[in-house]
């Protein structure tokens, strides 16, 4: 059964915050095989302008897929399948990078809800702010439920 | 020598690079992002949702491809916007060698705000992985 259009528009309470950790983004960057100095060294990224290590562009992902898949893919009256969710497109729009010391909270929003070739596409969006309400970066995730529409 | 929105032009190319993905990459990778779906690590498991073998996490492959951006602008801080579809998936055979994933950008567009957008294509062997590959930079 297609999912259900009403819920586009719909926004969840905002996560409790996300302590960004200095250690955190090593190891996503290692994991990446990224040996860049300002993701790993304080003073580097001081040199450049940033307080602390900045994470790499993609570490959103961490905090921001948690919480969309929290809340939109658990919820239990949208009811999607999620054996059968598959990653179809990702984006980010910054302010910002990251850096070690942000704490983060997220507030997701259904963007859009579509059809296609049997296949259910939900599009989250989730905005970042730190808790001072300083906005950093926006994380837009479509999820695509193969065969359930 | 990092680019300045001065010099660089649309049709500009970025130097390419080409990044190893073998399984202990994806182990490493699941544990950093959390993503512990076991379609990145048990062939049992990928195989049996009719996949041909483990896959690489879609997240994995859009962080190497915007490393050609960040390593050519030289402040990780100077991407505004980067964008992906995930069209097919990287496979990872259980060898050595695993994927090698090849990634290469070229400067599509230059815009009156000092950004430049930089479209980029991913290919892991002759499949091309990502489509609508897009990062906006900017630049000093």
């Amino acid at each position: 059964m297609p999912l259900d259009q009403s819920f586009v528009g719909r926004s969840y309470p905002p996560t409790e915050p996300y302590l960004v950790g200095r250690e955190k983004i090593r190891e996503f960057a290692r994991a990446i095989g990224l040996t860049e100095r300002e993701y790993h060294d304080p003073e580097a990224a001081r040199a450049i302008g940033y307080a602390d290590v900045i994470a790499p562009p993609t570490f959103p992902i961490i905090f921001t897929m948690a919480s969309s898949h929290a809340q939109i893919v658990e919820d239990p009256v949208l009811g999607i399948d999620y054996s059968r969710v598959v990653h179809g497109e990702q984006r980010f729009v910054y302010a910002r990078p990251v850096r070690a010391g942000d704490e983060l909270v997220t507030t997701v929003t259904v963007e859009n809800i579509r059809q296609a070739a049997g296949n259910d596409m939900i599009t989250s969006r989730s905005d970042v702010r730190t808790t001072d309400g300083e906005y950093v970066v926006t994380a837009y995730s479509t999820l695509v439920a193969r065969g359930t529409a | 020598m990092n680019p300045t929105y001065e010099d660089v032009q649309v049709g500009d190319e970025l130097p390419p690079a080409t990044f190893p993905i073998a399984r202990a990459t994806l182990v490493r990778y699941a544990g950093a992002s959390l993503d512990f779906n076991p379609i990145h690590w048990n062939e049992r498991f990928a195989r049996s949702v009719g996949l041909p073998d483990v896959i690489a996490h879609g997240m994995l492959t859009m962080a190497e491809a915007v490393r050609v951006v960040t390593d050519w602008v030289g402040d990780p801080g100077a991407v505004r916007e980067y964008g992906v579809r995930f069209s097919r998936p990287v496979v990872v055979p259980d060898d050595d060698a695993g994927a090698q994933l090849t990634i290469t950008g070229k400067v599509t567009d230059k815009r009156a705000d000092g950004t430049v957008v930089v479209t980029l294509t991913a290919h892991s062997g002759e499949e091309k992985v990502l489509g609508l590959a897009r990062a906006t930079v900017a630049l000093r």
